[in-house]
């Protein structure tokens, strides 16, 4: 259970950029920027819509309007009726669906690389000409309140973790939550969706992805088809939020719930996030969290705390680089039965001093790396993940260079430059350190 | 955490194609085996699926999580290597090896560049006929199985599952998790973990699927040096369970904000003559490519739910047609209403015309991909053989979707949905609902 976990972060988190697919870009007049990955093995296509907006650019108060408006985009158009773009999709054996992050909002469908062109000239409508059926406005107001009962208040460690960021960020909006605070998505509008909506849905906001069985003309004159008319709005401009102010002062919290079975401590460090035609630092950064935590055998922490010390039964380090604004950099501990969260924070604490005392192991280094080169030969495999990674860089402030240089970029960091991020990074004072657990038993209490 | 990191996985799992036009070939081996493959030169690594069947259903009487935790400890060490020398050399010739087990089968998902075929070959094949399962290893695992265990008993999906598992099929192990109880899991010890093993991989129920860069007589040899040492059988393959589930409303109180329901009654086998008509039926009542009728009336126009579903799970040894839905505990009275007017209805009306032409559509569109890469296709060649489908399924499955008539639907509608067996376990507290047994 755990294991598989650990190997799928790993998986996450070295995650290149491959050079495997045939890469194609170009922009239209109106600003849409288009990227094509060539994959034809299989006569598949994906088509996706990226926009540059996501839930850290909402106005404040607003908190889910982003991720609302999603699920309000497939609630019809001037010419299709609510729900009829996905029947279309369905009608066409093809799937559909959207996804919000606090950066990037998209929509893709997966359907037979003919029809292409009927996806474009939906999506393209859906860009332009939404019209939300007025009877969907509030039941779908209560689906988002009910899958935000179902990721987090029915969660503990998601409940958690929406504090620790709210703690971790004094200012920046990163540190409101995706699908946004329950009290303020009660209020959310109709109106409040279309400014959102209005304000940031254009073909100069947008990254269009077509990977699969297609040829990079053919996507073109379909492209300037569909897209092409769509006037850019010289309102957008780049984004520009607010930045953090010094974090002087650690952050420690106490999270207790009846329903954490298994207590843990989990630390987020404020970090530099990858930047354009600047990614050293968060190169070493990601193998960092690899060599610390990358494996439940051979990693660091796991080697310290679980083999020697007994001190964890599941550890953890992992590091987001995509991301447009400052991110974070994150330690876990789990204790076994009969340690307290004080000694397993402490044992945490001495693990990673006495790293950075020992420097990173050579061969350790280079099985990451050969990992590193395997997984582009890997994630050829899957076009869509692919163009996940492109569509999640370009909406995150980075260009097709950077991903493109990124696999050289951590193949030629040494471990003395990890060991250098690793000082940086691990101040204390950029710090939010939570204990997850139950709420003590009371003596005599039997009501629990 | 846990959770999150299963729905990310699953969000990735959801991605590309290939075409429905899979050539397949059928090897048989010199040590008596045989596997499909579809050969794919373009990418140099190769995905091989194994799959024993029997999965945890093996574990011996008073064993219960004993095949869990074995499999959880295959990786652990093997051969002359312990856990941490083994992790090194996979590492060094990134290979992956994931093994899963669940009620019917054990899994062997194997993953590695051409360049270093033998290599992880004979990796593979030292963890699988010769693990060390040392005792400082087993406590290691046996405690994150244990707190998986514990995690589990306080999430309420996971206690509506449970439920309703244990009241559908006893003491059958369908009616238990395969993780064990924490007594269970506790009392196992190192021979119990090497009974396991002798009892779960064997060369009698292995089932293999592999594509990718690799010829049949390459794969040939590393099927027989991979599994030729293994033992010629395990333990026997368990029992038809025999289904004793009651009609009603059962609520588990469970302190949360929001409920979650467990529904069900029998379902049918993967080889009943209606198993077409009746996956038809039910995309359309319950699936998740339409918009279903389930998600048009409880999510879309009442917004109930973030999300609902029903599914035949048509399993080894017992059938069942469930689904799952989560809300808030002010409306699951109204949304069990909704769910059991739903289930009245197509039991008594059928479906129509218009209905069934669009999930006909939808499903021999959707189906080529379904055909997602090398891995996922090595999964469903090894699905296929579990379920004795023939090599040339695939080209014919569409057209067994599309000879499904309005009559045969609606007769099969009639047969599989039984309003009057439907058992509903709710994990919460949900309001103005009296439980009725």
């Amino acid at each position: 259970m755990f294991r598989r976990i650990a190997a799928l972060a790993t998986a996450l988190s070295i995650a290149t950029a491959a050079t495997a697919a045939e890469v194609t870009n170009f922009t239209l007049d109106n600003g849409l920027e288009v990227v094509v990955l060539e994959d034809h093995r299989a006569p598949v296509v994906v088509h996706m819509v990226w926009y540059r907006v996501g839930s850290a650019d909402e106005p404040r108060g607003k908190s889910g309007i982003a991720h609302y408006l999603e699920h309000l985009m497939f609630k019809g158009t001037d010419t299709t009726g609510p729900g009829e773009f996905s029947d279309i999709v369905a009608a066409n054996g093809g799937n559909d669906n959207a996804f919000t992050s606090f950066d990037y909002t998209g929509y893709f469908q997966r359907v037979a690389a003919d029809r292409l062109e009927l996806m474009m000239k939906l999506e393209a409508d859906r860009m332009q000409n939404l019209s939300i059926a007025p009877e969907f406005v509030d039941s779908e107001r209560a689906v988002v309140l009910e899958e935000r009962n179902q990721r987090v208040e029915n969660d503990p460690g998601a409940l958690f973790q929406e504090q620790r960021r709210a703690a971790q960020y004094l200012h920046h909006p990163y540190g409101i939550p995706i699908i946004g605070w329950k009290h303020e998505i009660e209020t959310l509008t109709v109106g409040d969706a279309v400014s959102f909506y209005e304000a940031h849905y254009a073909p100069n906001n947008a990254i269009l992805i077509v990977a699969g069985d297609v040829e990079p003309d053919e996507v073109r004159v379909l492209a300037e088809r569909h897209y092409g008319p769509i006037p850019a709005n010289p309102a957008i401009t780049p984004r520009d939020r607010v930045d953090e102010p010094p974090q002087l002062s650690e952050r420690r919290m106490v999270y207790q719930d009846p329903r954490v079975a298994q207590p843990y401590v989990a630390r987020s460090y404020l970090a530099p996030e990858r930047d354009p035609g600047d990614q050293r630092e968060a190169a070493a950064l990601t193998l960092l969290a690899n060599v610390l935590g990358g494996s439940q055998t051979t990693s660091v922490l796991a080697q310290k705390l679980q083999l020697e010390q007994k001190m964890s039964i599941y550890s953890d380090a992992s590091y987001r680089g995509v991301s447009l604004d400052d991110t974070t950099f994150s330690l876990f501990t789990a204790p076994p039965d009969g340690v307290s969260l004080e000694d397993a924070e402490a044992a945490l604490d001495v693990a990673v001093a006495e790293f950075l005392e020992e420097g990173v192991d050579p061969e350790q280094l280079d099985r990451i790396k050969a990992q590193i080169r395997a997984s582009e030969i890997y994630d050829a495999d899957s076009v869509q993940r692919l163009a996940n990674r492109y569509g999640n860089a370009l909406t995150s402030g980075l260009t097709l260079e950077d991903i493109e240089a990124w696999p050289e970029v951590l193949d030629s960091i040494t471990g003395d430059e990890i060991i250098a991020a690793a000082r940086r990074v691990f101040d204390r004072r950029n710090a939010v350190t939570g204990w997850v657990m139950p709420p003590p038993i009371i003596e005599g209490d039997v009501s629990q | 955490m846990i959770r999150f990191a299963v729905t990310l996985a699953a969000f990735f799992v959801a991605a590309l194609p290939a075409q429905a036009e899979v050539d397949i070939t059928e090897v048989t081996t010199p040590g008596g085996f045989s596997a499909w493959l579809v050969e794919e030169h373009s990418i140099p690594f190769v995905a091989v699926e194994f799959r024993f069947k029997g999965g945890t259903s093996l574990d011996a009487e008073g064993k219960r999580g004993a095949t869990n935790l074995m499999t959880a400890m295959i990786e652990e060490g093997a051969g002359e290597m312990d856990a941490i020398a083994f992790s090194k050399r996979r590492e060094e010739l990134a290979t992956s090896i994931g093994f899963s087990v669940h009620d019917d089968a054990l899994s062997v998902s194997f993953r590695f560049l051409t360049e270093n075929r033998d290599a992880s070959v004979e990796l593979l094949k030292t963890a699988l006929t010769d693990p060390r399962f040392d005792q400082t290893a087993l406590e290691r695992v046996r405690a994150q199985v244990l707190s998986s265990i514990r995690s589990s008993e306080t999430d309420p999906s996971e206690i509506a599952q449970s439920t309703f598992n244990a009241m559908a099929w006893g003491s059958h192990p369908y009616g238990s998790s395969g993780d064990g109880t924490i007594d269970s899991v506790t009392a196992l010890t190192r021979d119990d973990i090497f009974d396991a093993h002798a009892a779960a991989i064997a060369k009698d129920r292995a089932v293999i699927g592999a594509v990718g860069d690799i010829t049949p007589e390459e794969l040939v040899s590393l099927i027989d040096e991979v599994l030729g040492d293994l033992p010629e059988t395990g333990a026997p393959l368990p029992e038809m369970a025999e289904l004793q589930l009651e009609p009603g409303i059962t609520v588990v109180p469970f302190e949360t904000p929001q409920a979650v329901a467990f529904f069900g009654h029998e379902g049918l086998s993967r080889d009943d003559d209606d198993f077409f008509a009746a996956y038809i039926v039910n995309e359309i009542f319950g699936g998740h490519g339409l918009e279903s009728r389930l998600h048009r009336e409880v999510r879309a126009k009442r917004g109930l739910t973030y999300g609902i579903g029903a599914y035949l799970s048509s399993r080894d040894y017992g059938d069942l047609l469930i689904g799952q839905v989560s809300t808030v505990n002010g409306r699951m009275r109204e949304t069990v209403d909704v769910l059991t007017e739903e289930w009245r209805r197509i039991a008594g009306d059928g479906i129509t015309a218009e209905e069934l032409e669009a999930a006909q559509t939808y499903l021999t569109g959707a189906y080529p991909l379904r055909f997602d890469g090398n891995a996922q296709i090595a999964r469903i060649l090894v699905g296929m053989q579990m379920d004795d489908l023939p090599i040339d399924y695939i080209a014919t499955r569409n057209d067994r979707i599309r000879a499904v008539t309005l009559e045969e639907a609606n007769r099969v509608a009639a047969r599989i949905y039984r309003p009057e067996d439907l058992q509903i376990v709710i994990a919460g507290e949900p309001e103005g609902i009296e439980p009725s047994n």
